[in-house]
């Protein structure tokens, strides 16, 4: 069965979420009710690292769509951080460079955060 | 070097999809394929099962999904077999991301990463079996002034 865990951590206002393992239909869940706590907990800024990130299908890719609106919506952001090549590719091949910001860095995605907010 | 088959058959549960992807890697890679070939497959595989599941067995899971993977001198290909609903072509259209997000909806993208990994995609209804073949050759097709495509 696949692997996949999201873990919380906090820097200031922004909430980082940091994925483990493989993001498939299966798992995917797992990441919504992530997404979906920030969001209870009026958490609109977000970092996704994905440095630990080894896969991820359109499963996963569905659930960043799901709530990129919203979260802008409130003044926030999905930011996804180190990706791995890999896993970049696939974002890359549905076109989310385009409509989500995508960084190398954790650091770079808080910056952009820092930045906006200032 | 003959053709060679290999078969598998998991239920209808995304539980699953992590066998199907280390059962395709494991052949891929056996068949001497890039590392970067052996992730296209892994995730047209997986996307071509999810959609199964979800879509042609809505989610039920007592139902199979056959596997065959068949590997040929020129070219690796994987059918998948199911006997739920087809899929129906007519009503697929390509994905435009901006109009999903905004809607909030996230359909439809297995097909298109499917059909931009593969270099050929076929749909088969015999009776009440379903078949998609997904296939890469080994030298991916060339245009007429012979460059890759």
């Amino acid at each position: 069965m696949s692997n996949f865990s999201v873990g919380f951590r906090s820097t200031g206002a922004v909430q980082v979420l940091a994925l483990q393992g493989e993001l498939d239909a299966h798992t995917a869940s797992e990441l919504e009710a992530a997404i979906q706590k920030c969001q209870d907990e009026q958490q609109y800024q977000i970092v996704i690292n994905g440095e630990n990130l080894q896969y991820i299908s359109s499963a996963g890719l569905g659930v960043f769509m799901a709530y990129i609106e919203e979260v802008r919506e409130q003044g926030g952001d999905i930011k996804i951080a180190a990706l791995q090549p890999k896993v970049f590719n696939v974002f890359d091949l549905l076109g989310f460079p385009m409509l989500f910001d995508i960084t190398e860095t954790e650091d770079e995605a808080l910056t952009k955060f820092e930045n906006a907010a200032a | 070097m003959a053709r060679s088959v290999h078969t598998k058959t998991i239920p209808s549960s995304t539980r699953y999809l992590d066998d199907v992807r280390q059962f395709v890697v494991t052949h891929a890679q056996e068949a001497a394929f890039s590392e970067d070939t052996v992730e296209q497959f892994k995730i047209a595989v997986d996307e071509a099962c999810t959609n199964i599941i979800e879509h042609a067995y809505k989610g039920q899971e007592h139902h199979e999904v056959d596997i065959a993977i068949i590997i040929d001198p020129d070219r690796f290909t994987v059918r998948i077999r199911d006997e739920g609903e087809p899929f129906d072509r007519s009503k697929y259209k390509e994905p435009n991301l901006l109009e999903l997000t905004q809607k909030r909806r996230a359909g439809g993208l297995g097909v298109h990463i499917i059909n931009r990994l593969m270099d050929r995609v076929e749909y088969r209804t015999r009776g009440p079996v379903n078949e998609i073949r997904m296939t890469k050759f080994r030298t991916p097709p060339s245009t007429t002034n012979g460059t890759k495509k």
